[in-house]
């Protein structure tokens, strides 16, 4: 009978989070997908003004399309453009994944679970591969 | 349901934001498909230069495609920052003033993207 013995281990509990408890609360996978989803969105909007402005860049003149080459490869705007991929990339993978448990699909917790490794798996890949070309490695 | 008007009205249920959870999945399929396509040509074609790339926002059909991504995208973004707006900020002034300031933003946006595509 010692199933029903109420358990006396006793648990963090954190009711309203306050912000210096941010990193002591630990997620799931699939929260840590959540929040970076927000982040990476929250961080494109910010990028925004520079996106439009090396995609005005790229098509006003030939003259400004080679500016945008000369600007493309100072190394630290190569920097902000690999950010730019990492959010468009986990951004795009968790949505995929957000749409399909919107059709109900890998919606029980352990292949929830799953699904956000799987998030992980294909999104910091693909940025690695962006970032090589990027970099010129090939 | 007495209690359900003026300033006890539920604001919860009825709908509520349902046309904006739907907008944001519309929008993201719509935004989805372009990058992909996109992105996948991008990678794969070597050596874009100005004549290839100016040449591919030339014809009409392309820019109004173009259009409607990032009209997508900017509406997207009005649902996702909104969210984050009314997360975590929780003064009324503010929120609203932050609020109108996002969509005044991505108004501007839109009209830049209009520019920017019918330059060429």
């Amino acid at each position: 009978m010692s199933a029903l013995v109420p358990s006396t281990k006793s648990r963090p509990k954190y009711r309203n989070i306050h912000v210096g408890e941010i990193l002591k609360y630990r997620l799931p996978p699939a929260g840590y997908v959540s929040i970076m989803h927000r982040i990476s969105g929250a961080l494109l909007f910010l990028l925004l003004p520079l996106l439009l402005w090396l995609f005005d860049l790229s098509l006003i003149s030939e003259g400004s399309f080679a500016r945008l080459r000369e600007v493309g490869g100072q190394w630290w705007v190569k920097l902000v453009l690999l950010v730019v991929i990492w959010a468009l990339m986990h951004h795009l993978i968790a949505g995929i994944r957000y749409l399909l448990l919107d059709l109900h699909i890998g919606i029980d917790k352990e292949r929830s679970n799953t699904t956000a490794y799987w998030v992980y798996y294909i999104s910091v890949p693909l940025t690695i591969v962006a970032a090589l070309r990027l970099f010129g490695a090939f | 349901m007495a209690d359900n008007i003026g300033r006890k009205r539920l604001v919860v249920g009825a709908h509520y934001g349902l046309k904006d959870w739907l907008a944001q999945r519309v929008s993201a399929l719509i935004l989805g498909i372009y990058l992909i396509v996109f992105g996948v040509y991008a990678f794969v074609r070597r050596g874009i230069d100005y004549e290839v790339w100016a040449g591919m926002f030339a014809p009409l059909w392309f820019k109004i495609v173009t259009l409607i991504a990032l009209g997508a995208l900017f509406y997207h973004a009005w649902i996702g920052i909104r969210d984050i707006w009314m997360d975590y900020v929780k003064p009324t002034g503010v929120r609203l003033s932050l609020q109108v300031l996002t969509v005044l933003w991505l108004l501007a946006c839109t009209v830049w993207s209009v520019q920017i595509l019918w330059r060429v």
